[in-house]
């Protein structure tokens, strides 16, 4: 192959390239916080003994996890909108991904839960704690802990699906490389360029995460 | 004569259709220790589950220091009352359980001040000081600083019991607490239950310990299929079995 490599272009737009990862970095965390608080509640809501609220969190997940997300970001977008839901690009992807996180997590934490002893809730209420409270200071801490390797491989790859927002013409990094790719024609040099920022960010966040499971685990 | 500490009053405890507790009748008072003993599947730790209100019960009442815990009559029916007040009728008696149940994301520190703190509502340091008292007192200062994970199985459980003390309690219930840990542990926690003994605290122990249980207690109470099959003084429980049921049990159990 006789291939001339030419970065001009790209390193011209890089701020844009920039500015797009920045971008998606922010929608995951928010998605993900987000998504946590949801994962939390319906976990909590997929073990209770509660048939409804078991019923509600079974439907969210199963119906969440067997659609696509790039359905899930159509449907938010060009559905809602006719049902009166109006949402700008980057609300509306966010509200998915949201959405989206929170099923998948839902399972991570009922996986958890579901792994804890029973003395554990009980040593909680024997000392006179009320059932939140014992979620809050016991259950929620140490499941959370035991959970962290699967936590951070669900943030990874919800971090890269944020490259779906493209679809919807959210200015993240996928969107700013097509964008370079279609003004530019340097097609290998932009996604060569663009694949490179998404593994180093993936880097960067797999190690940081990997420090906080060290810091929160719980010693033996 | 002082008003009972404990009354439980034909308590009924069923799992579906099986009846575990039949009616049981007890009364303790301040200072008491009293240990219960009887096969495997006679109702023991349901019964000090009740206590705890740790299992729910069909039938009867408990009265712990003069009030009457988890139920209330309400319109002639009898309801369970709110899990706030559970919670607060919970904490008049200490739990120890056989399997230790610490707080494993805590440190030994961190086991005992976390009720003192969030349910006594102590500040840090207050609470901090109690605790460090307590873990003085099973002899375990100087670990205060290590989790549960780094602790073997005697320490484990003398944490858990300081844990349950340091609260306060009316009364401390023990279930099997040497049962799952190696015999040369059992004596360092079966001292720290009699150390407490001595200092009058009221406890009612599930055991087999029959020689610790000879030993520690006022009273003897056998089991025998959901209902106190016999009880007294641990000379007469022990020499003399006036049924067939505890002569056969007292034969079977080393001694
Ligand atoms: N959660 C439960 N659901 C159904 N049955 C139960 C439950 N807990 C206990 N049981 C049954 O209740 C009976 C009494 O159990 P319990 O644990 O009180 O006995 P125990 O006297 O403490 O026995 P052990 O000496 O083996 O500890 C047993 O037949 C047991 O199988
Ligand atoms: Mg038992």
């Amino acid at each position: 192959m006789d291939y001339r490599f030419n970065f001009d272009a790209v390193w011209r737009s890089f701020d844009l390239l920039l500015a797009g990862l920045g971008l998606g970095l922010g929608l995951a965390v928010i998605s993900i916080f987000l998504g946590s608080l949801i994962g939390l509640v319906a976990a909590f809501a997929m073990i209770s003994r509660n048939s409804l609220l078991r019923g509600i969190a079974v439907v969210y997940v199963t119906a969440i996890r067997n659609t696509p997300i790039l359905v899930l970001i159509f449907f938010t977008f060009f559905a809602l909108p006719q049902m009166g839901v109006r949402l700008g690009k980057v609300e509306s992807f966010v509200v998915t991904l949201t959405i989206y996180a929170g099923a998948y997590l839902t399972e991570v934490f009922r996986g958890g839960l579901m792994a804890l002893p029973r003395g554990l809730r009980e040593a909680g209420l024997a000392i006179g704690m009320t059932e939140w409270r014992t979620n809050f200071w016991v259950i929620i801490p140490v499941m959370i802990r035991n959970v962290l390797p699967a936590l951070s491989n669900n943030f990874i790859s919800l971090f890269k699906d944020t490259s779906l927002a493209a679809a919807i013409a959210v200015p993240e990094l996928t969107f700013y490389a097509r964008q370079i790719n279609v003004n530019s024609f340097r097609v290998i040099e932009t996604w060569m360029v663009a694949s490179l920022m998404y593994v180093a960010a993936c880097y960067v966040i797999a190690a940081g995460l990997r420090r906080i499971e060290r810091k929160l685990a719980i010693p033996r | 004569m002082a008003d009972p500490l404990l009354v439980i009053e034909n308590l009924h405890k069923k799992f579906d259709h099986l009846e575990v507790l039949r009616g049981v009748d007890l009364r303790m008072n301040g200072g008491d220790v009293v240990s219960i003993i009887g096969s495997s599947g006679s109702g023991k730790t349901t019964l000090l589950r009740c206590v705890n209100l740790l299992e729910d019960f069909h039938e009867g009442r408990i009265v712990v220091d003069g009030q009457e815990i988890g139920y209330a009559v309400k319109g002639g029916r009898r309801v369970r009352l709110p899990n706030s007040i559970v919670a607060r009728h919970r904490a008049l008696t200490g739990m120890a359980f056989q399997t230790f149940n610490l707080f494993p994301h805590l440190s030994a520190l961190g086991n005992v001040t976390l009720g003192l703190i969030r349910v006594r509502g102590m500040k840090k340091d207050e609470a901090v000081a109690i605790a460090e008292r307590w873990l003085d007192r099973v002899g375990l200062l100087e670990r205060r600083n290590h989790y549960p994970g780094q602790l073997s199985g005697g320490q484990q459980q003398r944490v858990a019991i300081a844990r349950a003390i340091a609260m306060n309690p009316k009364l401390m219930l023990f279930d099997e607490v040497t049962s799952a840990l190696d015999p040369e542990l059992v004596n360092e926690v079966l001292n720290v239950i009699k150390d407490l003994a001595r200092d009058g605290m009221t406890m009612l122990i599930v055991t087999h310990e029959m020689k610790f249980a000879y030993e520690v207690s006022t009273r003897i109470i056998f089991m025998n299929e959901g209902r106190i099959g016999e009880e007294g003084p641990p000379s007469e429980v022990f020499n003399n079995p006036k049924t067939p049921r505890l002569a056969e049990f007292l034969k079977n159990s080393s001694f």
